[in-house]
């Protein structure tokens, strides 16, 4: 990397390398002291779910198989009561041309960062989305560089970053491997200031639109197979993008009835920037070290308002433990013939939980995979898990620790969901939101309106909230 | 002296981006006391030695400098051997529902 300005120095600039990274004046879109017109911000890119459609049939992104898992129907209702155990469906993203859902949102931002004449794209990503730029951008005749945080101070990598940085190599892409720490945006700043290319960040209103394809086809292709819309579709939640755009893609298909749950699972105990804890998570995204923070406060994403607002599409919450993921993984490869990405089967693990409450003739989507092979693997994690000094063994998965112990169910009954406090994640948005509120500044009308809008809470109980909040911080 | 690497190589540099007293505030300890590294791969621009000061072009077609670290580096990720509380699973779950489908 050549010389250049200091962290301080570069940090400071942020927004204005943002601003024209991404050629979005998100300052038109600002109400009151707060809010922005979160609609009219994803309404004016121009790209409705047909046109997105297009654009994605053009690279032969979407158009996914959906695919009904009767094994393991069978097996959820073999542990569920008379009555009991819903139909599960799993729409196939691992179909992608680079292998996972993340091929839409980047479909958008390279057609965008094309249309306007950039030279390249730049993405700040360790996992599959990195590849799906590389992929989209080889496609399109770009430039690309994915900066990943890959290896700890020992120079370990995690085993599916390697991976990722070799598929995105494959695609012809400059990769800036890091080691670990939160910086990864200063070096990601510098590369966008070098370069002057465009920030396909996975937070703009184009990576999210880009999504809304994937939710409305699997509420078409329900609608067919089984002649109504799914009654639950479950989302492995990270960052907010996946739910986001899935949710708000059903609702334009006019399943707004469908129960949209998020998972994720439990790595609560690690560190996000530890060096220590680095290796010690055997997942790299779809884990509670992004969805929690990220529902909580969407805008710490890498532009100035997150076009990925999760608790506005949420119903339910769940998480679920790695040991239970590798479990599902199995399963969908030895009795359905699938084998696909443990990140992935996130949802999976939880819809064997959510399934057996619901009635049989009851409906489930599971609406991604991701494609597997060497690093992006149960086996590839565990060994680096069993290297790592975390115990790996089978019963009940309760007893798993984070870091510690990874244990695999002995039997599909014990697959379970925790729900995660909607309420308590609502205040803590509310507090986040209070906090980036300068000193004596007054929210007024249009405020509590958003945030009742981000919240699903009415406009008095924002307000309740707020002046809650307010008495205790002074 | 270094092993001589040709021009036109496919090589890995190596640097340093934040020295262990420049790291970001916010960041644990354990994370503050170790540098923030980078690490590239492109093709040599001239003659170089391993370890020593170099420059490659990207496949993104920029120059960037830093240390020689590897030349035409592995991708050493595999799969590992097969973990044993995997391999019984497949078989536990066929036979539960080959006894349910008995029933």
């Amino acid at each position: 990397m050549s010389e250049g300005a200091s962290y301080a120095e570069v940090m400071a600039r942020r927004g204005e390398i943002v601003r024209k990274s991404i050629g979005l004046d998100y300052e038109r879109y600002a109400m009151g002291t707060l809010a922005f017109d979160y609609e009219r911000l994803l309404a004016d890119t121009g790209y409705d779910v047909e046109t997105v459609a297009a654009i994605q049939a053009h690279t032969a992104v979407g158009n996914t198989p959906l695919v009904e898992l009767g094994n393991l129907t069978e097996l959820v209702r073999a542990t569920a009561a008379p009555g009991k155990g819903a139909r599960l469906f799993l729409k196939d993203e691992a179909a992608n041309p680079s292998g996972s859902f993340k091929d839409r949102r980047a479909s958008i931002s390279v057609h965008e960062a094309r249309q306007r004449g950039f030279q390249g794209v730049v993405a700040a990503t360790s996992g599959n989305y990195g590849a799906a730029v590389a992929s989209q951008a080889a496609r399109a005749g770009l430039g690309c560089i994915v900066v990943q945080e890959a290896f700890d101070s020992r120079g370990v990598a995690q085993p599916e970053i390697a991976e990722k940085t070799r598929a995105c190599e494959a695609y012809g892409a400059e990769v800036i491997r890091l080691s670990v720490g939160p910086e990864l945006f200063y070096v990601f700043l510098r590369v966008l200031e070098e370069t002057g290319w465009f920030n396909a960040s996975l937070y703009t209103p184009f990576s999210i639109l880009g999504i809304e394809t994937l939710g409305h086809e699997l509420a078409q292709q329900m609608k067919q197979r089984t002649g109504a819309f799914p009654d639950v579709v479950v989302v492995t939640h990270a960052g907010g993008g996946n739910l986001t755009g899935t949710a708000r893609g059903l609702a334009k298909a006019g399943a707004v009835e469908s129960t949209v749950v998020a998972a994720s699972v439990d790595l609560s105990g690690l560190h996000m920037a530890s060096d220590r804890d680095f290796n010690r998570k055997s997942f790299t995204t779809g884990h509670t070290g992004f969805s929690i923070p990220f529902t909580t406060w969407p805008d710490r994403a890498d532009v100035p308002r997150n076009a990925a607002r999760a608790l506005r599409y949420m119903d339910r919450f769940v998480t679920v433990t790695q040991g239970e993921v590798f479990y599902a993984t199995q399963a969908l490869a030895e009795l359905e013939g699938m084998e696909r990405g443990p990140a992935g089967n996130t949802s999976l693990a939880a819809a064997f939980a959510l399934g057996r409450e619901m009635d049989r003739d009851a409906t489930l989507v599971v609406q991604e995979t991701e494609y597997t092979g060497a690093g992006k693997h149960p086996l590839a994690q565990l060994d680096l898990a069993r290297r790592m000094g975390i115990r790996i063994g089978r019963g009940d998965p309760r007893t798993s620790r984070p870091g510690q112990a990874i244990v695999i169910p002995e039997h599909p009954s014990q697959l379970r969901v925790e729900d995660v406090d909607l309420d308590h994640l609502r205040r803590s948005y509310l507090r986040h939101a209070l906090a980036a509120v300068p000193e004596g500044a007054v929210l007024e009308e249009p405020d509590v309106s958003f945030l009742a809008a981000e919240t699903r809470l009415d406009p008095s109980t924002v307000q309740e909230v707020i002046d809650e909040v307010r008495r205790t911080s002074r | 002296m270094g092993e001589r690497v040709v021009k036109g190589t496919w090589v890995e540099l190596h640097g340093i981006v934040l020295a262990p007293g420049e790291r970001a505030p916010q960041v644990p300890e354990e994370t503050q006391c170790v540098p923030l590294e980078w690490k590239v791969k492109g093709f040599l621009v001239r003659d170089a030695e391993l370890g020593e000061e170099a420059e490659v072009v990207t496949p993104a077609g920029r120059r960037l400098r830093g240390t020689l670290a590897q030349v035409n580096p592995a991708y050493v990720h595999g799969f590992g051997p097969p973990v044993p509380e995997l391999l019984a699973v497949g078989g536990e779950l066929r036979a539960l529902l080959r006894e349910r489908r008995s029933r």
